[in-house]
């Protein structure tokens, strides 16, 4: 019996910090489509499939182009930066003023539009970056390298980010423009142009998310199906734009699938998160840290 | 320095100024007063160019100011201090300062104008890490006239700074005017507290339902039958 609980304590233990291991990545995913949200009050349907195509981009260029992944990994960032400018260019600012319905039905048309792309262009075969890291034990605990890897990657993505909203006139500027858009103008800013800067940040964490991703996931097509709506249900119950709220959240899901996971399948994990979330809407519809109003 | 020739302007099918005609000289403090809907707040946004007029020109300096995009204006060294103060209320003090420097050419000096600024208003620098939103409507002035001083302005717009305050606050803030006045900055403010404004200010205007109706100086406005009659109840 006693023999055990010492098992059990260690997979516990190591359930935890996986569960720590996935928030990491999952708040850094939240955090993109956060900050579109809470500065140019739309949402991106489409943003996991950004960081799909920037998984392809990485699997390109490290598989066919034979490119280092650690040079290939800024490039793919810039990447999907370049494409959220874009898509905030082409598909959001002339719909800045329309209902939010239409907002949502073109960025969830832009969505169909990249998976489709993706198919026609790379076909449905799963791909993978052929690079195998190392399993870490640590005492009777397993831990994967790509995992430790992706959780410091995307604090470090997450410390600059914090870094840059804070000390930068940007990025004050960012803060500022949700709590009294029409008077931007007077302090001297172009509202354009900081809407366009957001949305290219917003992509470059797509294109973080998607090196961190490439390296535990095989990519395909519909890849974005497996982390896009937990990404919004993170969102959701943090409260939709709220960073710090997200935060939290990435890591309540994270824990709750990877200890649902211990005790059966990881596929009942996820059943636990969707149901802890339909729970936590009724309690907190406006999510975990709701601004009182 | 400013000058509003035959200028119109409105929102949507709602016309607010007619025919507006104004100057501002350099050094000179000038008040425009009237009724509430006057147009007056209509005026200052027309001015910093929240609204676009529907005709006319204005120019600061020699520059046209219609023909500039609305957030260059602030680069012609036109500071709007808007009504209601506008703050970013869950933006700390600090932040609120920062976003009056964003513009290229005040961002190099940030740090010299947050010291001037702290200078005028030392319980700025008490509360700078403060929530702007959580502080007294006082405090919360000072803070938005400190906003528009962080661009380094040649005009300063200030519109109703007494509104919603307390008396001894009030008083407190025509001081303050009277010492931005005193540091050479020009000042164009907008009130509905005649008396005190008048007695600040070196010209005002009168505006009734989007037209001048009569401009002199203090001393004129202060002796003239229709402010006397209308705005000063003797």
């Amino acid at each position: 019996m006693q023999a055990f609980l010492d098992i059990f304590d260690i997979y516990l233990l190591e359930a935890v910090i996986n569960g720590i291991l996935l928030g990491g990545v999952l708040a850094l995913l939240a955090l993109g489509l956060n900050l579109i949200f809470g500065v140019i009050d739309v949402t991106w349907i489409c943003y996991a499939e950004l960081v799909m195509i920037g998984m392809y981009a990485m699997y390109f260029m490290v598989q066919y182009y034979g490119i280092s992944y650690f040079i290939a990994a800024p490039f793919t960032i810039l990447l999907v930066a370049i494409l959220g400018a874009l898509l905030h260019y082409l598909v959001i600012a002339p719909l800045l003023t329309a209902p939010p319905i239409n907002q949502l039905l073109a960025t969830g048309g832009v969505l169909f539009v990249l998976q489709s792309f993706a198919t026609v262009a790379f076909g449905i075969d799963f791909r993978n970056l052929g690079i195998r890291l190392p399993v870490l034990a640590f005492g009777d605990m397993n831990f994967s390298y790509a995992r430790l890897l992706s959780f410091v990657a995307a604090l470090v993505g997450m410390v600059a980010v914090y870094l840059f909203m804070t000390r930068t006139f940007t990025g004050t500027a960012i803060r500022a423009i949700s709590q009294d858009r029409q008077i931007m103008a007077l302090m001297g800013v172009d509202t354009k142009r900081i809407y366009i800067i957001t949305s290219a940040l917003g992509g470059a964490l797509a294109g973080l998310a998607a090196c961190l991703l490439v390296l535990q996931y095989d990519v395909h097509p519909f890849v974005g199906l497996s982390f896009g709506p937990i990404t919004f249900l993170i969102c959701v119950l943090g409260g939709l734009g709220n960073f710090i709220g997200g935060f939290i959240a990435a890591f309540v899901f994270a824990e709750i699938i990877s200890l649902g996971g211990l005790f059966s399948d990881l596929e009942w994990g996820y059943v636990l998160a969707f149901a802890f979330f339909i729970v936590m809407m009724f309690i907190r519809p406006a999510g975990l840290l709701a601004r009182r109003r | 320095m400013l000058e509003l020739r035959s200028v119109d302007a409105g929102y949507g099918s709602f016309q607010a100024l007619f025919d507006v005609n104004l100057d501002v000289k350099a050094g000179e403090a000038v008040g425009v007063i009237g009724p509430n809907g006057a147009g007056k707040t209509t005026l200052m946004r027309v001015i910093s160019g929240l609204i676009r007029p529907l005709r006319g020109s204005i120019r600061m300096e020699r520059v046209d100011v219609v023909a500039t995009p609305a957030h260059r204006i602030v680069s012609l060294g036109i500071a709007h201090v808007p009504e209601n103060r506008r703050l970013f209320p869950r933006l700390s003090v600090d932040d609120n300062l920062k976003m009056g420097a964003f513009m290229k050419e005040a961002r190099g000096k940030y740090a010299e104008r947050l010291d001037i600024v702290f200078e005028l208003f030392p319980r700025l620098k008490e509360r700078r890490h403060q929530m702007a939103g959580t502080m007294s409507g006082g405090e919360q002035q000072m803070c938005a006239i400190g906003r528009a001083l962080m661009s380094n302005p040649k005009l300063l717009l200030l519109d109703e700074p007494s509104a919603g305050l307390a008396p001894v606050v009030v008083q407190q803030v025509f001081q303050l005017v009277k010492r931005i006045r005193a540091s050479g900055l020009t000042v164009l403010i907008v009130e509905q507290n005649v008396q005190q404004v008048l007695r600040v200010v070196d010209r005002a205007y009168l505006i009734e339902a989007g037209t001048i109706r009569s401009s002199g100086t203090s001393a004129e406005m202060l002796a003239s039958d229709t402010v006397k009659e209308a705005y000063l109840g003797v």
